[in-house]
């Protein structure tokens, strides 16, 4: 029961040692995504070059990065459109769907009437929402947030629900006995509770954000990626409309990173390493 | 004078009439005794529980706690059970806090008097012999600590009624014993009324002033056995004669509600 702490000399042995493979070896760890994606990019322009592909049909990344180092003021602009359209529809999902799923998980009431509604609205094809937008709120950067909303919203709900949903009965009877009000159980155990689901969440929601506002703006806007992406293949700038493409990329590996970082820091407890723990 | 009172309790958890789970129940605990519950399986140990702590209402009858009919939920209780249950997110330290966050009159005091209340909380931990454990979380305790903690929790706010669901079922036997004796000290130490729901005879045999035997479903009481074995108990009393016949007796009056439904 004890931690071991006053064990004889003869037990006191060296910490154990375990050789490590080559790949196995951190920084080495560290820079294989790196490796990957310059591999990728090698092997791509080898192919185009070896079937010598047409610019128009596939680009090389050398074209492509030229076509970004040239065209990079103007792709900063509409990323930086694109980024904030994409911040404020997904900053707007997880007020609406963090709000959404606490209504939801505290009351099986609520649960049961609203979401079937929420499934049905889930399953309308957002792109489909988009020239109701327009003839509502004109072409600009407002149809973009509110599809990347759109999208965004509801992973979160349903996870949050879930969260609060699955407290466990004892953990609860535990709070009521001791005089707890229905908001204590939430804010004690459910919230908290929760707080894995949410950052799982938000991973997802911040793609599919992303993914929001671009095939909105190729549709209703005058500005952002998607618009230089449609713009640019439709005066067959091909290397351009990839660039775009790429950018996206960066942004969408970007947020990710940020919302995976914020989870390691506020739910460490949900990741259990091996570790840590003691045997039982 | 009692602090428990069942009088004639029924309940039935809902219009099918095989959800009857307590039938005309009655049976009282004085003040700062210790009472274990035992029966087969199924014949609604844990649904008496429910009765008592007021989170589940009778269908029939009445319960009384401190001369006090139940209504609702009663804020006088900690309770403990086979889960652990602990918060994962807090250390031990923070899961034994948490009914001070809750239960009045501590909720409001917390704030100023934090240092006091946290020493108060250490100095439980310590008692069942998780010192120098109170920063750790749930996962870096083995299942004993867990429940250890779990205790400490059900304690801490000074509860006059204490109610054990098998505190102790997901535990080997050397761990469980262990417990049993920390249990027994803290017992005497502040004397709450204490009600512990068990299959496990010998814990009754060994922890209770008296074993209440429960028929099957619908449960009543069918046996009210007083352990005269005296405070505080030795470990060897769990093994002695007197208490091997106590549960030969206890086993018997069990097998026998087993075989004929009431």
């Amino acid at each position: 029961m004890q931690p071991a702490q006053n064990l004889p000399e003869e037990y006191d042995l060296p910490a154990p040692v375990r050789r490590k493979r080559f790949l196995e070896r951190a920084p080495v760890r560290r820079s294989l995504p790196w490796l990957v994606v310059v591999g990728m990019f090698v092997f791509w322009e080898l192919f185009v070059r070896a079937f010598s592909i047409q610019q128009f049909v596939l680009p090389a990344p050398s074209a492509i990065f030229a076509a970004l180092w040239q065209w990079r003021w103007l792709i900063l602009d509409n990323s930086w459109q694109t980024l904030m359209t994409t911040l404020v529809g997904f900053g707007l999902a997880i007020v609406v769907g963090g709000l959404g799923g606490i209504a939801l998980g505290s009351s099986a009431l609520v649960y049961e009437s609203f979401y079937p509604a929420l499934i049905g609205f889930n399953s309308v094809p957002k792109v489909a929402v988009i020239p109701i937008l327009i003839i509502w709120f004109g072409i600009g950067t407002i149809p973009a947030i509110i599809t990347a909303f759109l999208l965004a919203f509801f992973p979160i709900l349903v996870n949050v629900a879930t969260g609060i949903a699955t407290v466990e009965p004892e953990l609860r009877d535990v709070l009521r006995a001791l005089g707890a009000s229905r908001r204590q159980v939430i804010m004690k155990v459910g919230l908290p509770r929760s707080m894995p689901y949410f950052f799982a969440s938000l991973k997802i929601a911040m793609t599919v954000a992303f993914v929001g506002s671009i095939v909105a703006e190729t549709v209703a806007a005058n500005k952002g990626i998607g618009y230089l992406m449609l713009v640019a293949s439709s005066r067959f700038e091909v290397p351009l409309a990839f660039a775009g493409l790429i950018v996206t990329g960066v942004m969408g590996v970007g947020m990710y990173a940020i919302s995976a970082g914020i989870e390691r820091r506020m739910t460490g407890w949900a990741t259990r390493s091996s570790d840590m723990s003691l045997p039982t | 004078m009692n602090f428990v009172e069942l009088d004639q309790v029924s309940l039935k958890y809902n219009e099918d009439p095989s959800s009857l789970a307590l039938y005309k129940t009655s049976f009282s605990v004085p003040r700062g005794e210790f009472v274990a519950v035992v029966g087969p399986s199924g014949c609604g140990k844990s649904t008496l529980m429910k009765v008592v702590t007021g989170l589940w209402p009778v269908t029939a009858g009445s319960v009384k706690v401190d001369n006090r009919v139940v209504e609702g939920p009663l804020s006088i209780v900690g309770m403990a059970f086979q889960n652990a249950s602990l918060l994962p997110w807090r250390t031990a330290l923070d899961n034994v806090m948490l009914p001070l966050e809750v239960a009045e009159p501590h909720a409001s005091k917390l704030k100023s008097e934090r240092a006091a209340y946290e020493q108060k909380a250490r100095e439980l931990l310590a008692m069942v012999g998780l010192k120098g454990f109170e920063g750790r979380h749930p996962w870096e305790l083995s299942g004993g600590m867990q429940q250890r903690t779990q205790i400490c929790r059900a304690l801490i706010h000074q509860p006059s009624l204490l109610m054990l669901d098998e505190p102790f079922g997901s535990l080997d036997m050397f761990t469980r014993e262990e417990l049993w004796l920390a249990l027994q000290d803290l017992w005497m130490a502040r004397r709450p009324t204490v009600i512990l729901v068990t299959h496990d005879l010998r814990e009754a045999a060994f922890l209770a002033d008296r074993v209440l035997v429960m028929s099957a479903r619908p449960g009543r009481i069918i046996l009210d056995r007083r352990v005269p074995t005296p405070r505080p108990r030795k470990l060897e009393s769990a093994y002695s004669a007197d208490t091997v016949a106590l549960i030969a007796e206890l086993r018997e009056h069990i097998n026998a509600a087993r075989a004929k439904p009431s």
